[in-house]
């Protein structure tokens, strides 16, 4: 039985504010949607996030970081308690460039859960374009042992309570 | 011809890596710097609390250790290769092997393959010892 979605959403927004200045604020990452096994996410378009200064296009490594905490806390909604899943690895193909000043959008999903590995993908999309990604996602990701989750979740649910969350 | 072409000529011309990192502003984000010894170009990050992604640890963000990875490869390909375009990454595959602590991180790029239009470029990536590898990636980019 996966931990409650409530949680899972307030961990995703204590994840992206709680620490200022740390690297969710430096790329200004933000979840829109939490689901059990699914998660969406934006990263709003920043001149300071460009690859390359002729196109204003922005750089794939601030597309790997969407697309990795967007699979990551995909894979931790359907844990059986708060925590996360350390990632294993993962491998972004590059379809075509986001268009400068655009935001980015993320979607991924869990296709697989295993008892030590979960397995997700995917996408990265500007609006309106869902159906042609700028970039498609496949990671796995680590199943903590469970006394190491217990010890997480322990750790994490003093602060959730605090979290406020639009349901 | 574009800031970047010029940067990139002048750094191969004084081999100086830091005039494109000047104009990249998502490598001014990291904080990605440049170290000659010898023949070889190492890339380092260093320790900045804007490229943690867990306080508690503390330890650094996947996406930020995969885009320096990303990065280290595309810079390495602007200095070596007699392009004046910019490389245009195709694919990238990271294996996460060892957390990345709040600690100076060095890559190392190799030149796996250089086609005509594409390269294969692998990248491994340390603390302490290179034989520690925090993570490494195998990317493919567009050179024409």
């Amino acid at each position: 039985m996966a931990v409650d979605i409530v949680l899972v959403k307030k961990l995703s927004k204590l994840m992206v504010t709680a620490n200022k200045g740390d690297h969710f604020h430096q790329l200004g990452l933000e979840f829109t949607h939490m689901e059990t096994g699914a998660c969406e996410m934006l990263l709003p378009y920043s001149d300071r996030l460009v690859g390359n200064p002729d196109t204003g296009v922005v750089h794939g490594g601030a597309i790997t970081a969407l697309l990795d905490t967007c699979c990551g806390m995909a894979c931790a909604s359907v844990l059986e308690d708060i925590g996360l899943t350390p990632t294993m690895d993962l491998r972004i193909d590059y379809m075509g460039v986001a268009e400068p000043g655009q935001d980015i959008y993320a979607r991924a999903d869990v296709y697989r859960s295993s008892q030590s590995v979960l397995f997700a993908r995917g996408r990265a999309y500007t609006k309106g374009q869902e159906d042609r990604p700028v970039a498609h996602c496949i990671a796995n990701f680590i199943r903590l042992d469970d006394e190491v989750l217990k010890n997480l979740s322990e750790q994490f649910r003093p602060f959730l309570d605090a979290v406020e969350i639009d349901e | 011809m574009s800031a970047i072409s010029k940067a990139c000529e002048q750094a191969r011309a004084e081999w100086k890596p830091e005039l494109i990192i000047e104009q990249i502003p998502y490598a001014k984000l990291l904080g990605i710097e440049t170290h000659n010894m010898g023949d070889e170009l190492f890339f380092v990050l260093p320790p900045s609390k804007g490229n943690v992604g867990n306080p508690t640890l503390p330890a650094l963000h996947g996406g930020a250790i995969g885009g320096f990875l990303e990065l280290a490869a595309s810079l390495h390909l602007m200095m070596t290769l007699p392009t004046q375009v910019t490389p245009r990454v195709v694919d990238i595959s990271v294996d996460y092997v060892r957390p990345g602590r709040l600690e100076p991180l060095y890559a190392l790029c190799t030149v796996v393959r250089q086609g005509r239009k594409l390269v294969n470029v692998s990248v491994n990536c340390w603390h302490k010892s290179r034989d520690e590898s925090v993570a490494t990636a195998r990317a493919h980019f567009l050179v024409d």
